[in-house]
């Protein structure tokens, strides 16, 4: 085992723990509550696409692809910073 | 390549590389042969038995005798690659050919199945895949019965896999059943198992080893395939070699034509019935299949375990983003697709002389039943109504409707049929690698030899294939269909006792198990019930979406049954907290199998 005391591992996964809840609300939101708005959203024109129409076609996508990278990143950097990355 | 040499993992991107330049120069040379004059049969037969002998060469040169290399590729498998090949394991038959044809139809409403095909992998990355490579077994139940003590989770776990794969496995044989005997014009049930011959031989030998670097080859020929007839079409009307970017502007067309046609539900329009009125169930519906869907994708074990194979758990982790980046250059131009052909349809299609009609309609219109021409009012003139097209034909005929030459169709063939292939031995897999790890050696003979256990996993892999390739047979259902209830299964039974078991240390063994067969037991009762009884739906909820009851059950249900039980023992909760940390050793609860 990774020479971590009880306290240590507890705030490693603290901090894990809010990184899963930032990505997860984000998540939460692309995928569902900005489509709950699509009949509204629709009224605005984006690169010629109706906005909400745009976001479930193409935008939500970007924003996962994004999100999945930056968890791998961001939890990498929490890793090394309590020293449990692999060699 | 008794193991798999250090060279070969350096040389990867040489070996892919050089892999598809030489594919494309083989399409140029059938272009060639093509302008030559040989007929667009034999150019056919080329695509369909070339690409399934390269798979078959490269699943004879990857078999193997060892346990690690055939159940979890020896774990050498980098990011990148990984991304590709579970890119290939997840599209399918119904992402590749029935997906786009989908949106075409159905406009805003089918984008669901973008969004829940997409989003699951961001479940995948942050709960559950870094996880399960620490705890780095060979299958997704062995984490159940380690986790939950025993053979009862264990085999819960392998009920679940196998009806959620198992009905999986079923469309995606539909699906190379109808590709192979529409290119090699045989009867639909004997291309089926000529298709299963094509599965066979990437992994029974080499298991999970072979199929990874078949399914990276398949996923470059699939990728190729579905994006260069778009891309051409988008040059060729727009100037633009990015179809995404035109299709803004094509909607905007379609918008136009759609008023002068009188279409009550427009392309963009979101949450409509069919008279064109704004619809709650409609509403309730769409966001119920992408979160089926997405949960589902977190819980299916064909994906699950294409990260037991990379080298560590932080590459597991950037592998997650690998794979969603290269699924999104598929789903990203899908609804493109959709477009174009749609605009293509109601500016050169509908309102033409039926007897001057564009080739490509006449030409799919002789082939049985999947696109009608029929002049109700008998005034020549084709009206919208007069016009009704199959969904799996869109991607199929794009090059045609683009104009290009036969050689891109026979292109389009192979991406198919690759997709297909690619996701079918990848759930094979895992069914065959539960049956025989899970039940034969961790319930039925845990003293068996490797050479034992391999040679049961390969009999398995084969007996389960056939049956498989049987059912597909009788046609049960469409192909999303199937999909989609799939991965309503899998998401009911396994999302929830794989994620609490990680994140809620409290999860008791009962709670799990409990939770696990309400929640499995719920969405299948609503499925049959409404699928083959005539029960009602639930507030209007399609039973493609039958996890939405599933799911929550089984959490309450889990929750409430832990929390009523005695807490796991201090052991089980050390395991569990060395699993969330990536370096170390993992601290196994005494009495735990495992290798």
């Amino acid at each position: 085992m990774a020479a971590l005391t009880p306290e240590q591992r507890a705030a490693y996964w603290s901090r894990t723990s809010r990184l899963m809840w930032i990505i997860m609300t984000l998540w939460f939101f692309f995928s569902f509550v900005i489509h709950f708005f699509t009949v509204q959203l629709n009224a605005f024109k984006f690169l010629g696409f109706p906005f909400g129409f745009y976001m479930a076609a193409q935008g939500s996508l970007i924003a996962f692809v994004v999100l999945c990278f930056w968890n791998a990143i961001a939890q990498n950097k929490i890793d090394k910073e309590f020293g449990v990355a692999e060699d | 390549m008794a193991t798999q040499s250090k060279a070969f993992i350096d040389n990867l991107g040489k070996i892919y590389g050089g892999y598809a330049g030489g594919f494309i120069g083989f399409v140029i040379i059938l272009a060639i042969l093509e302008q030559m004059g040989v007929p667009n049969k034999i150019i056919g037969y080329c695509f369909v038995f070339l690409t399934i002998a390269v798979y078959a060469y490269i699943g004879i040169l990857s078999r193997t005798m060892e346990l690690s290399e055939y159940y979890v590729a020896g774990r050498v498998v980098p990011p990148f690659f990984n991304g590709m090949a579970t890119g290939a394991d997840w599209m399918s038959a119904a992402s590749f050919i029935s997906m786009a044809g989908g949106l075409y139809l159905t406009g805003h409403a089918g984008l669901g199945y973008v969004l829940g095909w997409t989003g699951g992998y961001v479940l995948v990355g942050v709960l559950l895949a870094p996880y399960l490579r620490k705890f780095g077994q060979f299958t997704v139940p062995d984490f159940l019965g380690v986790r939950y003590e025993g053979n009862t989770a264990r085999l819960c776990g392998v009920v679940v896999l196998f009806c959620a794969s198992f009905t999986y496995i079923v469309s995606q044989c539909f699906g190379i059943g109808i590709i192979t005997s529409r290119f090699l014009g045989i009867p639909f049930e004997a291309a089926i198992f000529v298709g299963l011959l094509g599965i066979l031989v990437c992994s029974m030998l080499g298991g999970m080893r072979a199929v990874t670097w078949t399914q990276v080859a398949q996923y470059i020929i699939l990728i190729i395939a579905y994006l260069m007839p778009v891309v051409w079409l988008s040059i060729k009307l727009y100037g633009n070699p990015i179809p995404e970017l035109a299709y803004g502007q094509v909607l905007e067309q379609i918008a136009e034509l759609e008023k002068k046609l009188g279409v009550v539900k427009p392309h963009v329009g979101a949450f409509l019935d069919a008279k064109g009125q704004f619809s709650w169930v409609e509403f309730h519906n769409f966001w119920a299949l992408v979160l089926c869907l997405m949960v589902g994708t977190a819980s299916l074990p064909h994906i699950l375990m294409r990260y037991f194979t990379t080298p560590n758990v932080r590459d597991a982790r950037t592998s997650v983003g690998w794979s969603i980046f290269f699924i999104f250059l598929l789903y990203f131009t899908a609804p493109a697709y959709a477009a174009f052909a749609k605009y293509e349809v109601y500016s050169n299609v509908i309102g033409q002389n039926i007897s001057s009609l564009p080739v490509w309609v006449q030409n799919w219109s002789q082939v049985g039943g999947l696109l009608t021409i029929k002049d109700g009012n008998g005034d020549g003139i084709l009206q919208l109504s007069e016009f009704i097209i199959n969904q799996d034909i869109i991607v199929l005929s794009m090059p045609e409707i683009a104009g290009l030459p036969y050689v891109i169709s026979g292109l389009v063939a192979a991406g198919g049929l690759a997709a297909a292939l690619s996701t079918a031995d990848g759930l094979l897999l895992a069914i065959a690698n539960a049956l025989s790890h899970d039940v034969y050696y961790k319930m039925i003979d845990p003293k068996a030899s490797t050479m034992r256990r391999l040679t049961v996993a390969r009999v398995l892999l084969v007996g389960v294939a056939i049956v498989a390739a049987a059912v597909a047979g009788t046609r049960p259902a469409g192909i999303i269909q199937m999909v989609a209830w799939a991965f309503s299964l899998a998401a009911a039974g396994l999302f929830v006792p794989l994620v609490l078991g990680i994140w809620w240390k409290r999860t008791t063994a009962a709670g799990a198990i409990a939770g696990m067969i309400a929640g499995f037991g719920l969405c299948l009762f609503y499925l049959v019930g409404t699928r083959y009884f005539d029960m009602q739906l639930w507030w209007g909820i399609r039973n493609i979406s039958s996890a939405l009851f599933g799911l929550p059950v089984a959490f309450i249900v889990t929750i409430v049954v832990s929390l009523m039980t005695e807490a796991p023992s201090k052991e089980m909760q050390d395991f569990v907290d060395s699993i969330r940390v990536p370096k170390g050793d993992l601290a196994w609860v005494k009495g735990a199998v495992h290798d």
